[in-house]
């Protein structure tokens, strides 16, 4: 198989040398760990656990609030010390249960699925509480359970891992490839008539390199190439390169017949079939040039993000700005006093913080924004229109189909805050169309 | 809580270095060796009227921005580039004011009492010069040089295009080089490409735009020129009259062009037939600068019907 890419994306700078060679390194955390009852997209979980409970590692302590919900599992052994809003990543205060770590990690018993029926599988990963972990967090369990199971025929691994500097599904692909495998053959055993793609971005031969060797006495599962371009791992772009089929906002990927999921959502329903382990642990990138020793580490969810920089070293010099995940689309932290939650891949911190430098100015209409616009958009228009509040015009120009990728404002030369345009326009657009209906 | 709170923004937390500036930076520089060429042929007149019409555009933002309190933006080379493509765009022995008038009338007219970078409807450079051209025709259309790389006098200052026009046989040689009578930066069109190659290899221009420009034209005179398949004639449209200047410098400014991409092929073509019309069946030689200031009026429109499709609204990937 050739190059596979779509149409638009650009190269930032990659920033993955920081820490690409970094072995995975178990974090083990101390204190308080924080579990917010929001960690993925849909309903929130409800608490099954109260105040002085005590839980061990693995314990189921908040159970799914719907079927697009998830279940929540303590990370640790120790007790309930409160359940109250606290901050998170994305900046709001969300109910979370506060456990305090007994140090001791007493685990429960996993039990692992034996049986291979359809509805067991994908009970086990329901049970698991399994959410995509590439950033996203939707709910696995409703992603593997499409209305027509039997028209899905490409089930997509995304590794392409191609925002900057994150190194945790690469690590993993390097590390604990067979436990890829296995997940994507469980998940492929859910769908007969699909076969297997795992798509890598081609700035990590290696990984491609070991992948297709491991692949090759796997006749369902096939190593793609991609073209090193961000947003090469957004979904809509993926299924376009591998598949050649295009899908809008209005679709879902079953739409084309692709269930897409990332490696660290793969290795983790291995885990929760073959072992029987919920999700309570994930790999996370902590980088940036402000950390003195950047790395990949296993964190247990619930961890303190201070934590964690701590574990790498702590700051060589006070960082001007930290991000929860990448550096296209991740979320800058006003604080490091957040959890971590499931869908927590990196911990980014730069000591300067570029875009404070760059004061916008006039639009000079280079069309740069046009051509790197993965959704085939016109940016630098719809962001007029949306600073305009006219939010229908928005809607009537596609502007819904944005993904939110960053693309815009990092190619702008007049550093004109496109995305952010772009998400207020979006935001507002969509909740029209609700209020229409 | 007394800690340490860290920058928030919205994605992306990254940015590419070019800058409005570079681009204008960069494209000033492209345009170097045409204009030191220009100096060397056309000598000091030529040099003088340069500094005068770039420090007239820049002095006149300033001034602008000053008295109206805006914010002040002549650091960003967007004037300064201005006051080198109309001084490119200047016969050689032109008197001091008309670049002063030409400068003022860019920036002031054209360019900031539409709103500034960004707002003008109209490439100020050529709007400036179309206006010296209607107002002052005499002087703007006498090409007498007295360079040390080429002396013209009155008489024998035909253009090559004019020359073309009336008939007589033009040396193509000398066009490529630029060893003609013409404007300070137009004659040579070997360095003109030079310097529209360095803005094709940093991509601060597309192909779009030249290549349909210049494609359309060969291919409007070939088919009207009257000449046939005579190859030389062609040469000599292309390397003569402000041509590569303009499908290289002028016509791919950014805020006068289409931003779509399909819209750049379509203005493009559109250019290649007017200049094709206006060079041909006009009454002057030349066509480049009335193309593109009449087809920057019609960028509005070409980008209303030539918005991109939206991804997976437009169908399927060929394979």
């Amino acid at each position: 198989m050739g190059l596979l890419t779509f149409k638009g994306g650009l190269h930032p700078y990659d920033g993955k040398e920081l820490s690409k060679d970094k072995p995975i390194q178990e974090y083990l955390p101390e204190g308080e760990l924080v579990f917010p009852l929001s960690q993925h997209i849909g309903a929130p979980a409800a608490a099954c656990v109260k105040k002085g409970d005590r839980v061990l590692a693995g314990q189921k302590i908040a159970e799914a609030g719907g079927f697009v919900s998830a279940n929540i599992h303590s990370s640790v052994s120790g007790t309930v010390k409160k359940i109250e809003p606290r901050l998170t990543v994305n900046g709001a205060r969300i109910n979370c249960i506060v456990i305090e770590n007994d140090g001791e990690y007493e685990t429960v018993e996993f039990s692992p699925v034996t049986s291979r029926e359809r509805k067991d599988i994908v009970q086990a990963v329901k049970e698991a509480g399994i959410v995509g972990l590439g950033g996203a967090g939707f709910p696995t369990h409703v992603k593997l359970s499409p209305k027509e199971p039997e028209k899905i025929d490409t089930i997509i691994i995304n590794a392409a891992e191609c925002e900057p500097y994150i190194t945790a599904d690469y690590r993993c692909m390097m590390e604990i490839p067979e436990q890829l495998i296995s997940g994507l053959n469980l998940i492929l055993s859910l769908f007969p008539e699909a076969k297997g793609v795992i798509g890598i971005e081609d700035n990590k031969p290696d990984a491609i390199a070991k992948l297709t060797e491991l692949c090759a006495s796997e006749p369902r599962i096939e190593v793609a190439s991609l073209k090193t371009k961000y947003p090469q791992g957004a979904e809509r772009s993926l299924i376009y390169a591998v598949t050649g089929r295009s899908i809008n906002s209005s679709m879902l990927p079953a739409d084309a017949g692709c269930i897409v999921d990332n490696v660290a959502t793969a290795i983790a329903v291995h885990e929760a079939v073959t072992l029987g382990k919920p999700l309570y642990e994930r790999v996370v990138t902590v980088t940036g040039d402000a950390v003195v020793s950047p790395g990949n580490y296993r964190v247990k969810t619930g961890t303190n993000a201070a934590e964690l920089a701590r574990a790498a070293g702590g700051f060589k010099s006070q960082p001007e700005k930290v991000i929860s995940g990448g550096p296209m689309m991740g979320m800058a932290l006003s604080t490091l006093d957040v959890p971590c939650g499931k869908t927590f891949s990196s911990l980014l911190c730069f000591s300067k913080d570029e875009v404070a430098a760059c004061e916008p100015g006039p639009c000079i209409r280079c069309g740069r924004c046009i051509s790197v616009c993965p959704a085939g958009l016109m940016p630098t228009k719809l962001s007029e229109v949306a600073d305009h509040g006219d939010f229908a015009l928005f809607d009537a120009l596609n502007g819904c189909e944005c993904v939110e990728c960053g693309c815009c404002s990092y190619i702008c030369p007049a550093k004109r805050r496109l995305t952010q345009s772009m998400k207020t326009g979006r935001r507002e657009a969509l909740a029209l169309r609700r209020k229409k209906k | 809580m007394n800690e340490q709170l860290y920058h928030v923004s919205a994605n992306p937390h990254v940015r590419d270095k070019a800058s409005t500036k570079s681009i204008m930076f960069d494209v000033i520089l492209a345009l170097m060796p045409a204009t030191v060429f220009g100096f060397w042929n056309f000598g000091g007149r030529a040099i003088v009227n340069t500094i005068l019409s770039v420090l007239v555009c820049v002095v006149s933002e300033y001034a602008w921005q000053h008295f109206m309190h805006k914010k002040i933006t002549t650091g960003d080379f967007s004037a300064a580039l201005t006051g080198l493509l109309l001084a490119l765009n200047l016969p050689p022995e032109v008197p001091f004011w008309i670049p002063v008038i030409g400068g003022l009338f860019a920036i002031i007219v054209v360019k900031q009492v539409f709103g500034g970078l960004g707002q003008n409807f109209m490439n100020p450079a050529l709007g400036a010069r179309c206006f010296l051209l209607i107002s002052f025709a005499g002087i703007m259309t006498n090409f007498s040089s007295q360079g040390p790389g080429t002396v013209f006098d009155a008489t024998t200052s035909a253009t090559p295009l004019a020359a073309l026009k009336a008939g007589e046989a033009v040396d193509i040689q000398a066009m490529f080089l630029g060893n003609t009578a013409g404007t300070v930066g137009e004659t040579s069109a070997l360095l003109l490409m030079i310097g529209g190659a360095y803005l094709l290899i940093k991509r601060i221009i597309s192909w779009r735009i030249p290549v349909c420009y210049i494609g359309t034209l060969s291919l409007f005179v070939l088919l009207f020129g009257g000449h046939g398949f005579d190859m030389y004639y062609l040469a000599a449209h292309l390397f003569g009259g402000g041509l590569m200047l303009g499908a290289f410098f002028m016509a791919t400014d950014y805020v006068t062009s289409p931003i779509t991409p399909r819209g750049q092929i379509v203005f493009g073509i559109l250019l290649g037939i007017f200049t094709g019309i206006f060079r041909l069946f006009g009454g002057s030689s030349e066509g480049v600068s009335y193309a593109i200031i009449f087809c920057n009026l019609l960028v509005p429109l070409i980008e209303r019907f030539t918005i991109p499709a939206a991804f997976g609204k437009g169908g399927k990937k060929d394979e």
